[in-house]
């Protein structure tokens, strides 16, 4: 590696710690500063006034907000997350087993709807202006648009109740294999995929329309190579980049969409996770599990940049 | 024969674009429902039935009843009145909230700009209806707290892109011109400056208006949004999928009607965009 190039990742990853930083406080005032009384809101309008100082007072909400700002970060990265008010047990173990779920269930789309989302936009990219290119991208973008418990149930319709080809909940019985493991997550996925089709679709069109276009590509055809390397060689290779980025951004937006779809398709992962705890106004749990998700996000845009990296000659030279 | 003002052609190309007067329709649809439902639907849409709960589509009841006997078709018509009020508020504080930031962070620049930037930056990490969530964890769900928690999470998001405008408009030579004549930074901002931006922010203003929408119905879904007793779609769908397997009407025409709401807004804004553009 160059040192252009070094020095654009330190800088790259630099600016993402300190946005971990900003948004742990940002997550931890959530938590902490607006319930008001902590104590009150999780024991209820009617708990006795004692009980509410006394909880308060073991949970430590009554110190200074800085101290326990400090206490609560200082532990955080060692991967002491705090303990869970629901559980009364450490929250860490919680969000390990709830990550490794949603990384399946998001592993799973991705796979699904990356080579989707770029076969939709090249498609589109080379009928375009034409009424095939139009109907793509307006149905991407309206697929993007129909939230997820909507597509969800029309899915468990169509594949659970009617076909019946795919079980209904990601519920899969004990001791299952791999194999079973994913047919059981197929379900679940395809709401995640149909969001994000229209999102990969669009940025892959925009590449493949101005990478179509470019000098290079002239070039390519002029010098009388064939159709389909000037399209895998010259054409897919440049308009994949900005498709990275935009995968990259989307690992943030899809824990959004798993607070509802593991929900309704009764999943232990993350977001099922973030919804419960926020449903039992359990806020140590609820913030580990927010500040995972931002965790999740950080290393993923710094992975999308190592990438993006590794395939553009531009910045590996580190003149872009 | 005199050349047709700018603002006509854009009308006649409003009018000649298919994607908005579709999207328009379907709109003005759910208005009317949501307006005038109760005088619309055939019977009581919050009437219980006990003696007819879970009865399937037929002439007495098109979309067949709920758990508590209730009329779907009824519910449906009126499922539109609250998500059309909140999302729409909360969209509306979001870009005036929006538009002032950007327009302060813009021109003011500096540390504050710096500051402000940072933080935005750090709530993008998180997606939206997870910030929402813990919002409304901490501050507790009524319809009046999903208009204030949208509308925060919107705001720095629309303050971007007014922010960017207006460090482009800054430039300018108007408001060189203000700034020798002697006006103030609010004068400039809000007289000068914000009239020139201000249609970015309207464009902004209805794509954000299709994603209220989207987080509004997921949060009443999830039971942080809209409450019972409303006829709110996505409550219905919530209280009755776990019935999915045998009784299918009483879901799927309440996420048909959601699905054709949040399609007709993004039709709106599809054509609104490619008029603007052209």
């Amino acid at each position: 590696m160059n040192p252009g190039l070094v020095q654009f990742l330190m800088k790259r990853t630099l600016l993402s710690l300190i946005t971990l930083g900003i948004l742990s406080i940002v997550v931890f005032l959530g938590g902490q500063l607006l319930p008001g009384d902590v104590g009150r809101a999780v024991l209820g309008p009617l708990a006795d006034a004692r009980a509410v100082a006394v909880f308060n007072h073991q949970v430590g909400v009554d110190r200074p907000l800085p101290v326990q700002y400090w206490d609560w970060i200082t532990h955080f990265v060692q991967g002491d997350m705090g303990r869970s008010f629901s559980f009364r047990a450490p929250v860490a173990p919680f969000v390990a087993e709830a990550l490794a779920n949603s990384l399946k269930l998001a592993a799973l789309a991705f796979v699904l709807v990356v080579p989707l989302g770029i076969a939709g936009g090249v498609f589109a990219a080379l009928r375009a202006g034409r009424a095939s290119d139009r109907a793509t991208v307006l149905l991407g973008q309206s697929l993007g648009i129909v939230p997820e418990f909507i597509s969800s149930i029309v899915l468990i319709l169509i594949f659970g109740v009617w076909l019946r080809w795919l079980p209904m909940s990601a519920d899969w019985p004990e001791g299952a294999g791999p194999l079973l493991q994913l047919h059981y997550l197929i379900l679940p996925s395809l709401p995640l995929v149909l969001v994000f089709f229209g999102y990969i679709a669009r940025v892959a069109r925009a590449g493949t329309i101005e990478a179509l276009d470019a000098d290079y590509t002239r070039t390519a055809v002029l010098k009388g190579l064939p159709m389909r390397t000037v399209m895998w060689r010259h054409v897919l290779r440049n308009a994949l980049l900005p498709t990275i980025t935009v995968v990259a951004s989307l690992v943030g937006y899809l824990a959004g969409g798993l607070v509802v779809v593991e929900t309704l398709f009764h999943y232990r992962g993350i977001g099922a996770l973030i919804y419960a705890a926020a449903r039992a106004k359990d806020f140590p749990m609820l913030e580990a599990g927010v500040l995972a998700v931002g965790v999740i996000y950080a290393l993923a845009s710094v992975l999308a940049d190592l990438l993006s990296a590794a395939l553009n000659p531009r910045l590996r030279a580190g003149r872009a | 024969m005199n050349a047709p003002s700018p603002a006509r052609e854009r009308l006649r190309a409003a009018l000649h674009s298919g994607t908005l007067m579709a999207g328009l329709a379907i709109l003005l649809f759910w208005i009317v429902c949501a307006l005038f439902g109760a005088r619309l639907a055939p019977l009581d849409p919050y009437a219980d039935d006990l003696l007819a709960t879970l009865s399937a589509p037929s002439a007495a009841h098109w979309f067949g009843t709920d758990q508590l006997g209730r009329d779907v078709f009824s519910r449906v018509i009126l499922g539109a009145r609250d998500i059309l009020v909140v999302a729409p508020l909360a969209t509306l504080l979001g870009t005036v909230l929006g538009t002032a930031l950007g327009l302060c962070i813009g021109y003011v620049r500096g540390v504050l700009d710096d500051a402000v930037s940072r933080v935005i930056e750090a709530l993008q990490a998180l997606p939206l209806i997870i910030v929402a969530l813990m919002a409304l964890a901490a501050v507790g769900t009524s319809n009046a707290t999903v208009i204030l928690v949208i509308g925060f999470v919107f705001t720095p998001l629309i303050a971007r892109t007014v922010r960017a405008a207006v460090l482009i408009e800054s430039e300018l030579d108007y408001v060189a011109a203000a700034r020798l004549r002697g006006d103030g930074p609010l004068a400039i901002m809000f007289i000068e400056i914000l009239p020139n931006v201000l249609p970015i922010a309207i464009v902004e203003m209805t794509v954000r208006l299709g994603y209220a929408i989207f987080f509004v119905a997921s949060l009443s879904f999830i039971g942080f949004g809209i409450q019972p007793p409303s006829a709110d779609w996505g409550i219905a769908i919530a209280e009755n999928y776990s019935l999915i397997g045998s009784y299918w009407w009483t879901v799927l025409f309440d996420a048909a009607a959601t699905a054709s709401l949040v399609v007709g807004v993004n039709l709106v804004t599809d054509g609104l965009q490619s008029v603007f553009e052209t």
